[in-house]
């Protein structure tokens, strides 16, 4: 269906976003010499060897410890450290809330805690590590920064600007090979929405996989008549509140998409920001209150509704309550 | 910091004593049992063992530091702080009260001199004195990281996977010392989760383990950390098991868990100070 579509956005080749991860680690471990690197006994799920092959003396094995890791991150950044965590993101955050909340938010320690594997299209694993609350749960975390990416270049841009900000961050990516839709070297900036399409039926707001899932979406409404406004929130929290009114202002309607629960997601992040501003008709595109299952990730995307042809009967449906 | 006499140092903790049960006197809240059983330990390190400067930089390079896993003793650290020059002793009348930097459990968000990181849910800080000592390590900096736990704390998982670790990465530039009162709110330690043979448990994890077995006689209590001293720096972790008694100064708060998390009332409050002389002058 893709390769007949007039997509705004195209792609020639696909890569996991955690390679972007461990490519920008490495970049940024040359940048600054203050960066440091922790895993959990994950070092290639995470794409963190060629960090630790260049820099053996700022890269630490925790083990099968992802408590310590996180506290031994925080007392890492007494002395001016800038530690990057690796784990799944399962084990990145509900697994270790308290430390997190503890060591690192409330007491605003600079702690890169990056998540892979996160969400559904992990895939054949199953439910037990497709972790779908992550975001809900670190967002609610005062201090805390929470950046979800589209793609490799742009998990790649992240990592980097991650590591220049100071403060608490979540910087949540995953598993499967994904289209590289944006482009290289691009400049990520922390908080601020990229409008990737603009449109004046409806607003789609897509964070994650789930942006080229909208970028898709995108092209098959056009063929419809109904012209969409495509925005990436990479940035889930400080969200981007002027781009996100000013953007239903004109559209009078949204669609939320992610590859996370209703409950805690960024679609709920736009209801508050709606509901406090300017409300209007917004149709969510997200897990409904349950856990995953094991299959691959395109079969996953499509039973639990995450995909381009949800993200049009959403729009439809948002448009028709207008 | 200049070095005090032994008496001198007698004197603080019996100031800091009396600091801790008004503090907690007067907001009817917090935990006096734990800090008055070691008081002695946090006095020495303050005023005799580490090498600190009372101008608060976060980071400490150059500078020992220490870290209050057991943040339920804050009472006795704020005191410690105030009367090592970190802040005004005035302050500590703030206590646990509205708009205060004396929070119940030590933070850094209202950024009271002193205090690095936030403490309080247990078993968190070994693995930051780790980073800490790690972060050292990195920066060429040759000072040490001192941690205190409570001993119920070890009833925490993250303490044994924080152990498993500084064994590993040869952390020997770190003392982890125990407050081993045996108590705990419920009980004794030993009736609530038995920790056993500690000193085993530890040496079994790769640690060298000194036992302070007079951990309310500040004679004792330099000694041990001498001998903790002297072992670092030689590829091993150092732990400081330091007998104390929960509520030690205080005839009626001795030995006992029932004092843990219990403020006294205005006569206990003044029996209590009657027993300890104020040698600083009060706040």
């Amino acid at each position: 269906m893709e390769k007949t579509l007039d997509l705004k956005y195209t792609f020639t080749e696909k890569k996991d976003t955690r390679s972007g991860f461990g490519d920008g680690l490495l970049e940024a471990g040359r940048k600054n010499p203050n960066v440091v690197g922790l895993c959990a006994d994950l070092i290639g799920s995470l794409k963190m060897g060629a960090f630790q092959k260049e820099f053996p003396e700022r890269f630490f094995q925790v083990g099968i410890a992802e408590a310590n890791m996180m506290g031994i991150a925080a007392g890492m950044t007494i002395g001016g450290k800038i530690p990057f965590t690796g784990t799944f993101a399962n084990f990145s955050t509900g697994r270790v809330y308290d430390q997190i909340r503890q060591s690192i938010a409330y007491s605003d320690k600079n702690v890169k805690i990056c998540a892979s594997h996160a969400g559904l299209t992990l895939g054949e694993d199953g439910a037990t590590h497709q972790i779908l609350e992550d975001l809900g749960m670190m967002k609610m975390l005062p201090n805390m920064t929470v950046i979800n990416p589209c793609d490799y270049n742009q998990t790649k841009a992240a990592t980097l600007a991650i590591a220049e900000y100071v403060g608490p961050v979540y910087l949540r990516f995953g598993r499967p090979s994904w289209p590289i839709f944006t482009p290289a070297n691009q400049k990520f900036e922390i908080g601020k929405a990229w409008k990737m399409i603009e449109g004046t039926d409806v607003t789609i707001f897509a964070t994650g996989h789930l942006v080229w899932e909208a970028v898709v979406a995108e092209a098959m409404l056009r063929e419809e008549g109904i012209s969409a406004e495509v925005i990436n929130i990479h940035t889930i929290k400080p969200l981007d509140v002027e781009a996100i009114l000013a953007s239903v202002s004109k559209t009078g309607c949204c669609v939320s998409a992610e590859e996370h629960q209703y409950n805690g997601g960024l679609g709920d992040s736009i209801a508050q920001t709606l509901s406090r501003n300017q409300p209007a008709p917004q149709e969510f595109v997200g897990v409904d209150d349950s856990f995953g299952e094991s299959g691959t990730p395109t079969q996953l995307l499509e039973k639990y509704g995450l995909n381009a042809e949800n993200i049009v009967k959403a729009a439809k449906r948002a448009i028709k309550r207008k | 910091m200049e070095k005090q006499s032994i008496d001198q140092l007698k004197g603080i903790c019996n100031q800091v004593r009396r600091d801790a049960l008004r503090m907690v006197h007067a907001v009817q809240s917090g935990h006096p049992g734990a800090a008055l059983g070691c008081t002695e330990f946090v006095v020495a390190l303050y005023f005799q063992e580490m090498e600190h400067n009372k101008d608060f930089n976060i980071d400490g390079p150059g500078e020992d530091l220490f870290f209050m896993s057991n943040g339920h003793v804050s009472a006795l650290w704020y005191s410690v702080l105030a009367r090592s020059g970190y802040f005004n002793v005035a302050e500590l009348a703030t206590f646990r009260k509205i708009n205060s930097r004396l929070q119940g459990h030590p933070a850094t968000e209202e950024h009271l001199p002193g205090i690095r990181i936030a403490s309080g849910s247990l078993g968190q800080g070994l693995s930051v004195g780790i980073g800490a000592a790690q972060s050292k390590k990195i920066n060429k900096d040759d000072k040490l990281v001192h941690v205190m736990m409570g001993d119920g704390e070890q009833q925490e998982g993250q303490v044994w996977e924080a152990a498993m670790y500084a064994a590993h990465h040869k952390i020997d530039n770190l003392i982890a010392t125990i407050d081993y009162n045996g108590q705990q709110i419920d009980g004794p330690t030993a009736k609530i989760m038995d920790l056993m043979n500690l000193k085993a448990k530890y040496e079994a994890f790769g640690w060298e383990v000194v036992e302070t077995k007079a951990g309310n006689d500040m004679e004792a209590v330099l000694k041990g950390l001498q001998t903790a001293k002297g072992l670092t720096g030689k590829g091993k972790p150092v732990l400081n098991l330091l007998y104390t008694e929960m509520g030690y100064g205080v005839d009626f708060m001795v030995g006992t868990h029932k004092w843990h998390g219990i403020a006294p009332d205005d006569a206990q409050l003044e029996n209590a100070l009657g027993q300890l002389e104020e040698t600083l002058g009060d706040y």
